[in-house]
């Protein structure tokens, strides 16, 4: 009895002992040069778009001033005058080193600036004001996406599946190819002007204020589901394809073999062995797509004229309004770095083989 | 019904040993074996070729200055004299298709070439050489995964100030498209760079350009290729993207803008089914012969998925 507990108790150590040899291993090198690199692309990405405008020679502010006394049609008299005073306001007569010290301080305090068009308002204020809607889409679209189009590419590459499987891959193959605006304008086409289903464009109800009541989630939902579906179903062709290339790529492996010559079910082949071998360079795949996955929603968002960033970053280039652009930049390139950085550090975690190798 | 499709292991085996009869026996060419035994290749090349008929064909015989903002009546739905109608600004939606679609799969040719130009070499100088000269291209390639080109691209393009031209476009996304390919190619010249033959190369004292050029080139080739296929289909992408939002060239009649200016005059909701489904029917015949195209090309290129499937 006592041998028994002690037995247990030492195995109850060795496991957590190992488990934070594993842990040390890990996280002491990989994740602090892992680290180093996602602050090292932040940098550089911020200190390329701080070099860009000052390379062009453009004034943004004084290209927003020429435009709106254009559009206003005021004689330009002065213009230069107040072009300088905003550049004093926004620090642009300071010597150049001076304005790149203040850039990067500005944006470790996460201050992206004021925006020129909807001028009192700051940059952080419009972009998370956006950014709510964004995630909110991108985050429920790309789950789904993956656990739906991984199950599918799953079954496909699966020698034993049903007949009639295979004749999915081909409208997979040819939604994955399809471009998701389009794939919005045809579902708003059918959806919306046609059968008049659903809303035609928005996040909610014009006439309707943002408020936390029932009516109005139901209103964000049924607005949601067109633009949904145009991003759900390209995703979900581009893991159905990965996924199957894996799993028939498993078949071959010898682990495959020998589990089949230990007369093991179907099923359990097919779950412990095959699918859970694929699955992880998926993951991967996850972090290479995200950035494509962004730009495309952007793009989506213009079609459906979804309130989220991609419509704002419509606006703002519009109103060149290049403080806007230049956040919604910035937050969209902070964003797929630090997915990154916490994709290839919850990697090692889930894929022995890494580990072993690091 | 459902008993000649659920058992595909003996059907694999039945075609691989098909494979090989018809290797021995069949006096086709190897082209033509090639196309009984991937049809999404002719397909894909299929799509593409009509494309190219439908735009020279409307070259001869179309007026194609009609593309020109008031050139026609303003929003007429198809008939005998324009075939595909005209849209809010006055332009003829049939030569629009002709001048665009030539346009668009330009800009993509020029950014697909000059991506994996620049990816081939940096992937080939960091592979043969490597030391510092691999560790510099990694790091290049690593940060420019980490930011999406696109978005550098809007960057800069509002910066200029001014409409970037068809071939500035493709110029433009090939820089900053190359970083992807360069880490493929990089990764098949690493496996390359072991195989015996190159060891063989190697130790008969061919220099280190003629090993690159003679032995790995040639062998690279069809993985270059499908590499190619895919990136043109990326650029086109991004710059319908790119047009999509308003920085395409406004003048210019391509499927990105005729895109934006469909977006921009709400012509679903008018009811305009003409104006927008010409492009769109472009855009997917695009990706789709690319997309055909490039998995026909994989099996060329990936030996391994020869014999299954």
């Amino acid at each position: 009895m006592t041998e028994q507990t002690q037995a247990v108790q030492d195995s109850s150590t060795s496991i957590t002992s190992s488990a934070f040899r594993i842990l040390s291993a890990v996280f002491g090198n990989f994740v602090v040069r892992r680290f180093f690199f996602f602050l090292f692309v932040v940098w550089l990405a911020s200190t390329v778009i701080f070099i860009i405008p000052r390379l062009s020679g453009q004034d943004p502010v004084k290209e927003k001033l020429l435009l709106e006394a254009q559009r206003g049609g005021a004689i330009q008299q002065g213009l230069d005058a107040m072009a300088k005073n905003y550049q004093k306001r926004f620090g642009l007569d300071l010597p150049i080193w001076v304005q790149y010290g203040n850039f990067l301080s500005d944006l470790a305090r996460l201050d992206l600036g004021t925006s020129i068009a909807f001028f009192p308002r700051t940059v952080n204020d419009i972009v998370f004001e956006s950014l709510i809607w964004t995630l909110g889409l991108i985050g429920t679209v790309t789950i789904i996406a993956f656990t739906l189009g991984t199950l599918a590419g799953a079954v496909l590459g699966w020698p034993r599946r049903p007949g009639w499987v295979q004749y999915l891959f081909l409208p997979l193959l040819t939604l994955a190819a399809v471009p998701q605006y389009l794939l919005g304008m045809i579902l708003i086409f059918v959806f919306a002007f046609s059968l008049g289903w659903l809303p035609l464009f928005g996040g909610y109800e014009p006439a309707t204020l943002p408020s936390l009541t029932f009516g109005f989630i139901i209103d964000v939902l049924r607005h949601a589901i067109l633009p949904a579906f145009a991003i759900l179903f390209s995703v979900i062709g581009f893991w159905a394809i990965g996924m199957r290339g894996m799993m028939i790529n498993a078949q071959g492996e010898d682990y495959m073999i020998q589990a089949d010559a230990k007369g093991l079910k179907g099923a359990r082949i097919f779950m412990r062995y095959a699918v859970r071998n694929a699955l992880l360079p998926q993951v991967t795949g996850l972090a290479l797509v995200l950035g494509t996955i962004i730009t495309g929603q952007v793009l989506v968002e213009r079609v459906f004229s979804y309130p989220g960033i991609g419509d704002i970053l419509f606006q703002a280039i519009r109103l060149s309004d290049f403080f806007v652009i230049r956040g919604i930049v910035i937050v969209i390139i902070v964003g797929i770095a630090g997915a990154t950085f916490l994709l290839d550090v919850l990697y090692p975690l889930i894929d022995p083989r890494i580990r072993v190798k690091n | 019904m459902t008993q000649t499709a659920t058992t595909p292991d003996t059907i694999d085996r039945g075609q691989v040993g098909g494979g090989w009869g018809q290797f021995y026996d069949d006096r086709l060419s190897p082209i033509k074996r090639y196309a009984v035994r991937n049809p999404s290749l002719i397909v894909g090349l299929g799509l593409m070729l009509s494309l190219a008929l439908f735009v020279g064909i409307g070259h001869l015989v179309w007026d194609t200055e009609l593309y020109r903002v008031l050139s026609t009546p303003t929003r007429l739905a198809p008939s005998f004299e324009y075939p595909f109608g005209t849209d809010t600004q006055g332009r003829d939606l049939l030569a629009v298709s002709i001048r665009g679609t030539p346009l668009t799969l330009r800009i993509g040719l020029i950014a697909g070439f000059v991506s994996i130009g620049l990816g081939t070499v940096a992937a080939f100088l960091a592979a043969y050489y490597r030391g510092w000269v691999d560790y510099g291209v990694r790091s290049v390639v690593d940060v420019g995964l980490a930011m999406p080109g696109l978005l550098i691209l809007i960057l800069v393009r509002i910066n200029i100030g001014r409409e970037l031209t068809v071939d500035e476009m493709g110029f433009a996304l090939g820089m900053v498209g190359w970083v992807f390919p360069a880490r493929t190619i990089r990764a098949q010249v690493l496996v390359m760079r072991e195989a015996a033959y190159v060891e063989l190369s190697r130790l008969s004292g061919t220099s280190g350009m003629g090993i690159i050029f003679k032995e790995m080139l040639p062998n690279l080739i069809p993985y270059i290729t499908a590499s190619l296929v895919g990136a043109v289909a990326g650029a086109i992408l991004a710059s319908i993207g790119l047009e999509a939002i308003g920085l395409g060239r406004f003048g210019d009649p391509t499927l990105g803008m005729t895109i934006y200016w469909n977006i921009q005059f709400s012509s679903i909701i008018l009811g305009m089914w003409w104006w927008w489904l010409p492009p769109l029917v472009a855009i997917v015949i695009v990706f789709l012969g690319l997309f055909l195209i490039s998995s026909g090309l994989d099996e060329w290129s990936n030996p391994r998925l020869r014999k299954r499937v």
